[in-house]
């Protein structure tokens, strides 16, 4: 099949479509949301609405070699919800981590009855990593837990992207989006929605970013940009908590995972001179336990003091240990142990050198996105949020994810239930409108044949934020003329936006995508510039605020853009503390 | 990064409605060529290295390689994928080979 051409917006045929629940997303939290609601109504109409192939999308297209949540023997939700709110410098929806965590271990039970190999010990209790992680063969999670859906009988949609919410109102009522492959529009009405599209990856320009072959060399999945949030956005949903960045300690020139070295084998960050960084500079926060956002700046903090390079010492492990260790990565990020190969690199004589990452928008692991009740319902009726893209719940991670589905499920189909929300007549108006918008760069291709590629603007923006808005290469650091500078610019790419030009179907995606991007870098930075302290140094770091200011913002901020005027409007609300 | 594909082994999954690298990219960079009818990434700088293509290849004919900028030519790994195990093959620049196999799905 050949590559789809550009048309006219008027010229693309519409495909409408009904449904009682419409899921966005068919990554880990999307599928465990739709096998839910099957399990509370098999008569249900479940519709999974994936851009890309539900076997294979989300995070976990490469796979994972651990469940970083799961409540051992002697272990509480309470524990863990202190454990999370310690990581996360004390703010987090303790409502929302507790109802979560009630739900952590049957989700992975589910997984494994399904086909998932979690590695046991000889009493067949999971082999723990860490206080709460425990060591899976997860190479073809996703592709087994696609089968399960599958089998409960829901309707896949692959290659459908989606755009915007069908408003009914202020009710969400479906979704609109155009599919990759057959080159038609969709509409989806809906008696409920929920987003699960994912955090954003691709906002800040990554190091590794050499121009031509390593632009998505990146630890968060770089095909997730952030589109349900921008899509809440768009739609007035209210948002918290955006500028908890997750910034993470990476190996250098890959951007993998550390946590699986580091925790599972015991291995140290190391300075330049062997110093045990945390042990010997961050006792006093709790050495190797000190919370997530000291340990990710830590080794930047050495790198500026003239004290880098900086590794996680392997030079312990025996033969053994490390073909478990490069096993582990095989069923998350293979190419790791490519990259090792690459550099005739002997990890038991040379340790592995780490490096910050640039910063994602990850609710899985801090709390940016959607604000929700308990039920997992956002501040638009009808509409539902679970996974990365929903917020307040830092250290969710994989389990925490499948967890949330499960509980936007339920919350999903009690709406249903008790809302009686009717099939209303579709506004025409607003279907042509997002025709009009989404399909632009077509227009601009026909009509005019010169413009801004998607991959131009997106650079244009990763540098901007990169410089003004805390990168990886300004050490994360960022004040507030910098940041007004981004937002300024966001302003000019956004106006810009018009000028995008696409040569087939995937080039629209690409576009309508770093359109999605400019939404949430810009609700972004406002909240970095709401937040004039600093609470989580390496994740935000205001360099005129350098300190924490406990009796401002020991609160959520959150943002809401007025649909019609386009303004972000900027509050806070109040942390409730649950567990004593 | 960039799968590479070896023209000799790509069929261009001639039986199937599409072709099956085309059908799983999470990126949607998997496309074939309209006159070879082979598959090629269309865009090299986008890819993931998720490997999902090269697992998924009936024909073993999708490769992934470093960016050059990060790793040294020409190391390999290559996985063969059973129904409920893997087995990877790795084969450094200085030619050393390392072998691994694991249950990857549960009876």
């Amino acid at each position: 099949m050949g590559k789809l051409i550009p048309v006219y917006p008027q010229d693309v045929e519409d495909v409408f479509m009904e449904t009682d629940l419409l899921i966005i997303g068919a990554g880990n939290a999307g599928c465990y949301a739709a096998i839910e609601a099957k399990r509370q109504n098999p008569d249900l109409k479940v519709t999974l609405m994936e851009k890309a192939h539900i076997d294979r999308s989300g995070c976990l297209a490469g796979g994972m070699d651990a469940i970083n949540t799961y409540i051992k023997k002697g272990e509480t939700a309470e524990s863990l919800t202190r454990w999370s709110r310690d990581q996360a410098g004390g703010l987090l929806r303790e409502d929302l981590y507790l109802t979560m965590a009630e739900e952590l271990n049957k989700a992975i039970e589910d997984w494994e009855e399904w086909g998932l190999p979690i590695k046991k010990d000889e009493n067949g209790e999971y082999i723990a990593r860490g206080r709460w992680d425990i060591a899976i063969l997860g190479s073809e999670m996703k592709v087994i837990l696609a089968e399960k859906v599958r089998e409960y009988g829901c309707e896949i949609l692959n290659r459908v992207v989606a755009t915007n919410f069908l408003m009914d109102g202020d009710r969400v009522a479906g979704a609109m989006g155009f599919h990759l492959r057959e080159g038609k529009f969709y509409i989806i009405k809906a008696r409920a929605t929920i987003v699960a599209t994912g955090g954003a990856g691709g906002l800040y320009k990554p190091y590794t970013n050499d121009g031509n072959d390593c632009h998505h060399q990146i630890w968060y999945c770089p095909f997730n940009v952030g589109t349900g949030y921008a899509m809440g956005i768009r739609a007035g949903a209210e948002m918290t908590t955006f500028e908890m960045r997750w910034c993470a300690v990476r190996t250098k020139d890959f951007n993998g995972p550390i946590d699986t070295i580091s925790v599972g084998y015991n291995a140290a960050m190391i300075n330049a001179r062997g110093e045990k960084i945390l042990a010997e500079r961050y006792a006093h926060l709790g050495g190797d336990k000190a919370p997530r956002f000291i340990r990710a700046n830590a080794p930047m903090e050495e790198w500026l003091a003239g004290r880098g390079p900086c590794y996680v010492d392997t030079t312990h492990m025996t033969p053994e240990q490390i073909k478990d260790l490069k096993t582990d990565y095989l069923n998350e990020r293979p190419t790791f142990v490519l990259f090792l190969a690459a550099r005739n690199q002997d990890i038991s004589k040379e340790p592995i050198e780490i490096y910050g990452s640039d910063p994602y928008i990850v609710g899985g692991h801090t709390a940016s996105g959607y604000w929700i009740d308990v039920k997992r319902a956002t501040t638009v009726p009808g509409l539902f949020a679970c996974g990365d893209v929903a917020g307040g719940t830092p250290n969710k991670f994989v389990g925490g994810c499948a967890a949330e589905g499960v509980l936007a499920a339920r919350g999903a189909v009690e709406y249903l239930q008790n809302s009686g929300a009717g099939q209303n007549s579709l506004n025409k108006d607003q279907v042509n409108q997002e025709k009009i918008r989404v399909f632009r760069p077509f227009e601009r291709q026909l009509n005019v044949g010169d413009g801004i590629s998607p991959w131009e603007m997106e650079e244009r923006l990763q540098r901007l934020m990169d410089e003004y808005a805390g990168g990886v290469h300004q050490f994360y650091r960022m004040n507030r003329e910098r940041l007004e500078y981004a937002l300024k610019n966001i302003a000019m790419l956004k106006d810009q936006a018009k000028y995008l030009v696409a040569k087939d179907w995937h080039e629209l995606m690409k576009c309508n995508e770093v359109i999605d991007m400019l939404d949430v870098a810009e609700v972004l930075v406002h909240h970095l510039l709401y937040r004039e302290e600093t609470r989580w140094p390496g994740w935000q770091n205001r360099v005129d605020f350098p300190e924490r200011n406990d009796e401002k913002f020991n609160c959520f901020v959150n943002s809401r853009r007025d649909p019609q005027t386009g303004r972000v409007e900027m509050f806070t609300r109040p942390y409730e503390k649950i567990v004593s | 990064m960039p799968p590479k594909v070896d023209p000799h082994k790509c069929d261009g999954c001639k039986g199937e409605k599409e072709a099956i690298c085309m059908a799983i990219c999470p990126g949607d960079l998997m496309y074939l060529n309209e006159d070879t009818l082979k598959a090629y990434c269309r865009s090299p700088r986008d890819c993931w290295d998720c490997m999902s293509c090269v697992k998924a290849c009936p024909q073993g004919a999708i490769e992934t390689r470093l960016p050059y900028q990060l790793g040294y030519y020409p190391a390999k790994l290559i996985p063969l994928m059973g129904s409920k195990r893997v087995s990877w093959t790795c084969i450094g620049q200085d030619d050393k080979v390392e072998r691994f196999s694991y249950k990857n799905r549960n009876d």
